[in-house]
């Protein structure tokens, strides 16, 4: 035993030799060796702290997510969760087969939906495979469980993939700080929260994957690593479709490698290997199919790939051709061609139709006005919205200050790896600014830089304080109080302010981070927790009330109605119905089919004889609204009423926005629009709530959302009947009437 | 009362064995002498109280005692409990008898039968008094079928005005107590009297056998009809000392049904004229010292319930989601836990059992059909359940934490309970206490591997390069 240990160090030296008279002594050996084991050599102290800290690191990301389970309790939030989990539950049920052909007749009645064909299965099926194989080991989750925390199990192990990509480009210490950062980072926690069983929720974690095993694959030229980062972006495709964004920004960091003259090997074999490879993975996922070889967005990654071909055959003639002229103009002629027959090809595969041109979420990308002129559905959705600056502010907090630091620091020592993480962080911020959501994909980036900031600040700033500590300490061994307590009657009198100004320094920055961490504590606790389909508000005496309407109409719909009933609704609660109502709808979040959309927006804005045409075309039995005069809920129907008129009004031009306008201001009370006072959506609202008193002090019919006296009080339904209204008013389901006898 | 078949078999074949044995006694020989009917029909569940003073006047001891129902009555049946006094006033004890169905050769328009068999043997000439408790259940028929919102419901209940009997009966009464004064109509067979709530058929003197005489009353009645259509009850027994109980519901409003509109506005403003028959809250009686209650469904936990805990019994108050109207239905899960020492004893011969109350803890409900699945923990050997009343027993096998043999789950059914089937019934099984031991034992070995694997990896160097 004693043999294999190491060589006896300092540390063993301060104990007394054992006599020699009783050498095998085994309670003294053993002593011995125990002692010796205690005290860690240290890099070994080093690795016990740094994997203490990632373990810390990895359980902290996922309790901080844990708010809204602890609040309110396990379940699913928002909208887009809901799908997910309903194909989740599916295919837990049915397996991978009928899940992969499932054609949904329950959504976008009639047309349905091929769901297998047009989702992204990452999620669903990493859900399912974390369920069995709890249920292997025994363990007897329920799939809602797993669902729920699916989220925030990515979140903890996106932490670790930060800590190695931090290692990689930079070097533990900030891969550390990613880590620790990243768990945290409010704009990372705004989409993995408990609960929110959503694409992106795995989808960082395989970007990240992806990114890491890339430039782990161009930094060593493996062949592996490059496979890996196949497979990884495999995993990114078939989980969200912002793998569109890898597939551009690799190809855009390959050419920025060749331009800057940094061509290697390693590139070659990496971006190879990762492109044909993950292009081939890729089109096994039946949404993306033939996209990589057909689709605009696609085709940089493909023009970079040829053109790896084209340098990589230059090199090669290089060596061949020993004239230097000679290969000038070789160069000139092959570049320019090669040029010129990729950009015939592109054109003519356009024209032809075989390359299909840039989708409108692609142009409003590029052209953050695009969406507002052309696609109103694609810009009435919120996150699609421009970023502000606050909520910039809300969700970086002192990592926007340290990102230009970080890149300070990444141009200061400029790698392959650097070059790579400084552009995916400034185009990623560009995407950041253009959409809200695209926050979250920007998070990874702004976090590595910032930790890589971080890292090599304090790393400057201990050095500092150590540098004069060193030589006086160097006598006494051992680093401890001692020595700096002897050491420091020795100082070095000539930079007295130098070592004060890196102290004040690092306590400014821990200042700093430990404010980062408190505001990241509240904003996920007060702004990131909440399901939403639950409302909770504080009642006059400082108590809970909680709202749970959504879930009463939705159960109401799964009891109490005909299991074939079909409800129109607008698409925003599309998914809640088919997953908690259980029942068709005509439209939902999935907003593929914009006529149908717009066929719905029409009706929600028709008269009710002309609406009642659409719903009996649509076989309509039960229409849905969600109202918030009663609570002061804001985003009700009436509020997201103008989407629906611009939305049924760019298909069907009978649809007139400034009809439900008065002076361009839109209104509900007595001064609003004829119209908009006897459409459907105003009518399906507020029928019979001008007998209801809202707030005392209020004339009756007092709408609380808008603060204002409802200008249609005495609304008769002819075609439609009242079938349920929840206990605050906030959904209510009306029932089409079968049309009246004939004779 | 519906009985499985087997099991009506087997006491039938028990009874057939009994009339060889015994000197027949023909139903001539016995009449009632006075009779006594009184039906409760202000919940939805109907109580019937029968109070006989039977004389044997043949030549031999009659030792059982046959009650009659129409076959339209008897699937309807969910409880008959017949008991007799003892002794003079005052100090009158109850000795409850039992009752058994029977099957007669001749019986009339398809008459079923159940008998009573008598402690002593009744003796030529002497009288008894006997008092039956029968519980009818579905056995309102809502007329209107369909109601609105602000209509209240009124129901059919059909009947005779004659005690149904095998025997000659020489003076009876019935009396019907309605919920509220309000009785559209009831036939009338002279002599009857309304007086209130109260409707009073007769007296009839000496009536022969099977006498019948059909009567209908309509009557309103907007009591909940909370009907659940299915209960599986789960009880979890751990010898770590809980027992968890789920129990899955699918409740129905069997009254009339709603027809149109649903208008939350009358419905909030006029809570006594909107939606009479509809109902809002439900009481759930739970034994005492119960932890960690839940109530939930399919899309996630329901808010509003309230729970009050007591010394001798807890009470939750739950709520579904909406107002149940007439045919509306809601689904949901109530789960609790329980301290074992309540519940789990040892018997003197070393089995364990369970002793626990069957039936739904929601008071004044029927159940249709009730399952109690008792999963025993794993490692039990020989269950086997003691149960009151019959039911239909069979086993199961139930994977749960880290279980690798399974646990066995007895599973007891049984079709149209009413409160008064929760009486406890108990389930033995063998259990040796080192299984409990085992799941611990499998985690920390499993912890232990993968510490032990850790250290080995950062000790053991793979690499090929020396």
């Amino acid at each position: 035993m004693v043999g294999k240990s190491e060589p006896i160090n300092g540390t063993a030296k301060s104990q007394p030799p054992p006599s020699p008279l009783s050498p095998k002594s085994p309670d003294l050996l053993s002593g011995y060796f125990s002692f010796k084991s205690l005290k860690l050599k240290t890099k070994q102290q080093e690795l016990l702290i740094r994997v203490s800290i990632l373990c810390l690191v990895y359980i902290l990301a996922f309790v901080t997510r844990l708010f809204s389970v602890l609040r309110y309790e396990s379940m699913i939030h928002e909208f887009d969760p809901y799908f997910n989990y309903r194909t989740t539950l599916f295919l837990t049920e049915k397996g991978f087969y009928e899940f992969w052909n499932w054609f949904d007749s329950e959504s976008w009645y009639p047309l349905g939906r091929i769901i297998g064909g047009t989702l992204y299965p990452g999620l669903m099926v990493t859900a399912a495979l974390l369920y069995w194989g709890l249920r292997f080991l025994r363990f007897a989750v329920h799939i809602r469980e797993v669902c729920v925390l699916t989220a925030p199990f990515f979140a903890s192990n996106t932490t670790i993939l930060a800590y190695f990509f931090g290692k990689e480009i930079w070097d533990t210490g900030a891969g550390l700080v990613a880590a620790a950062l990243i768990a945290i980072c409010p704009g990372y926690i705004s989409r993995s929260v408990a609960g929110s069983y959503d694409n992106e929720g795995v989808a960082i974690f395989a970007l990240l994957l992806t990114f890491y095993l890339f430039v782990k694959a161009v930094n060593t030229g493996s062949l592996s690593w490059g496979l890996a980062s196949a497979f990884g972006y495999f995993y990114m495709v078939s989980a969200w479709g912002g793998y569109v964004f890898i597939i551009n920004l690799v190809p855009l960091y390959v050419l920025v490698l060749l331009i800057t003259g940094r061509y290697s090997m390693r590139l070659y074999v990496a971006y190879n290997c990762m492109y044909i490879l993950g292009m081939l993975l890729a089109m096994q996922i039946r949404f993306v199919g033939f996209q990589h070889v057909q689709s605009g967005e696609h085709m940089a990654a493909m023009g970079v790939f040829f053109l790896m071909q084209v340098f990589y055959l230059l090199d090669w003639l290089k060596h061949l051709l020993s004239d230097t002229k000679l290969f000038q103009a070789f160069l000139r002629m092959t570049v320019t061609s090669a040029v010129g027959v990729g950009a015939v090809a592109l054109g003519v595969g356009t024209a032809s139709g075989y390359i299909s041109p840039w989708t409108g979420r692609f142009y409003s990308l590029l052209d953050p006005t695009y969406a507002k002129d052309h696609i109103p559905i694609i810009a009435s959705v919120s996150e699609h919205q421009p970023t502000a600056w606050s909520s910039f502010m809300f969700d970086f907090q002192i990592l926007l200050f340290l990102f230009p630091a970080g890149l300070y620091f990444c141009f200061k020592r400029l790698s392959d790896a650097t070059i790579f993480i400084v552009m995916y962080g400034l185009t990623s911020m560009y995407f950041a600014g253009v959409m809200v959501r695209l926050i979250l994909v920007a998070t990874p980036a702004v976090c590595l830089i910032s930790a890589i900031a971080v890292s090599a600040t304090i790393k400057n700033l201990t050095l500092l304080l150590r540098a004069k500590t060193k030589a006086p300490q160097s006598a006494s061994g051992k680093g401890g109080s001692s020595g700096k307590a002897a050491s420091k009657g020795s100082l070095d009198q000539s930079q007295p302010f130098q070592k004060n100004g890196a102290i004040a320094l690092l306590f400014g920055a821990f200042y700093l981070l430990s404010k980062y961490v408190t505001h990241c504590t509240w904003v996920t606790s007060e702004a990131y927790s909440s399901p939403s389909i639950v409302l909770a508000a504080r009642g006059a005496h400082g108590n809970r009330v909680i709202f749970d309407d959504y879930r009463e109409a939705y159960f109401w719909l799964r009891q109490n109605t005909p299991p074939d009933a079909k409800v129109m609704s607008w698409w925003d609660y599309g998914y809640q119905i088919t997953a908690m109502g259980n029942r068709t709808v005509i439209v939902d979040n999935n907003t593929w089919n914009n006529t149908h959309i717009a066929t719905v927006g029409r009706a929600m804005s028709s008269y009710e004889d002309e609406a009642y045409e659409i719903m009996r075309s649509l076989d309509v039995d039960y229409v849905l609204v969600v109202f918030g005069g009663v609570t002061g809920y804001s985003s009700d129907d009436i509020n997201k009423f103008l989407w629906m008129v611009r939305i049924g009004g760019g298909v069907f031009p009978v649809i007139k926005e400034p009809d439900y306008l008065v002076n361009g201001e839109y209104r509900v009370d007595k001064g609003a629009a004829p119209k908009m006072l006897n459409c459907l959506m105003y009518k399906l609202s507020y029928y019979r709530f001008g007998e209801l008193t809202t707030e005392y002090g209020r004339p009756p019919g007092y709408d609380r959302a808008r603060g204002v006296e409802i200008g249609n009080k005495d609304i008769k339904l002819e075609y439609l009947e009242e079938a349920f209204t929840t206990s605050n008013w906030i959904v209510r389901i009306y029932k089409v009437k079968p049309p009246n006898n004939r004779w | 009362m519906a009985i499985p078949l087997r099991l009506r078999a087997a006491v039938s074949i028990s009874i057939f064995a009994l009339l060889l044995i015994l000197p027949s006694c023909s139903a001539q020989d016995i009449q009632v002498v006075n009779a006594e009917r009184r039906i409760d029909l202000t919940s939805h569940i109907i109580k019937v109280f029968l109070t006989l003073k039977v004389e044997n006047t043949g030549a031999s001891p009659a030792s059982e005692i046959l009650l009659a129902f129409p076959p339209t009555q008897v699937d309807h049946l969910a409880v008959v409990k017949a008991q007799v006094a003892t002794g003079k006033r005052k100090k009158k004890t109850y000795t409850p008898l039992d009752v058994n169905p029977k099957e007669l050769p001749d019986a009339p328009n398809g008459t079923k039968y159940l008998s009573i068999s008598l402690l002593n043997p009744l003796a030529a000439g002497e009288a008894v008094t006997l008092e039956v408790l029968y519980i009818l259940t579905h056995s309102l028929e809502p007329f209107p079928v369909e109601i609105s919102q602000s209509e209240s419901q009124l129901v059919y209940y059909h009947d005779s005005a004659l005690i149904l009997s095998p025997y000659h009966i020489k003076q009876q009464i019935t009396f019907i107590k309605t919920p509220t004064t309000k009785v559209e109509s009831f036939t009338v067979v002279d002599p009857t009297h309304r007086a209130g709530t109260e409707l009073k058929y007769g007296p009839y003197n000496d009536r022969p056998p099977h006498s019948y005489s059909p009567v209908i009353v309509h009557l309103e009645n907007n009591s909940p009809f909370a009907v659940v259509e299915e209960l599986v009850r789960e009880v979890e027994i751990s010898h770590w000392g809980s027992l968890q109980i789920t129990e899955q519901y699918k409740l129905a409003h069997a009254g009339a049904r709603h027809k149109g509109v649903f208008s939350r506005v009358e419905y909030q403003s006029r809570p006594g004229h909107s939606g009479v028959s509809s109902f809002r809250h439900l009481l759930a009686r739970l034994p005492p010292r119960v932890h960690s209650v839940y109530y939930r469904d399919e899309i996630g936990n329901i808010s509003s319930s309230r729970l009050r805990l007591g010394a001798l019994k807890s009470e939750l108050e739950i709520e579904p989601r909406y107002p149940l109207f007439g045919g509306w239905k809601a689904t949901f899960v109530i789960g609790y836990g329980l301290p074992l020492e309540d519940f789990l004893f040892e018997s003197p011969d070393g089995r364990r059992y369970l002793n626990f109350s069957y039936g739904c803890p929601l008071v004044e409900t029927v159940v249709d059909k009730l399952t109690i699945k008792v999963v025993l923990p794993e490692g039990s050997k020989e269950p086997s359940a003691v149960v009151p009343f019959p039911v239909n027993q069979y086993l199961e096998k139930k994977y749960s934490y880290l279980d690798i043999v399974g646990r066995t789950v007895v599973v007891l059914e049984k079709n149209n309970v009413v409160p008064e089937h929760n009486i406890p019934f108990q389930v033995y099984y063998h259990f040796n206490p080192i299984f409990m031991l085992a799941e611990p034992l499998m985690l920390t070995s499993v912890f232990f591997l993968l510490f032990v694997t850790c250290v080995a990896y950062l000790h053991i160097d793979l690499s090929l390069r020396k």
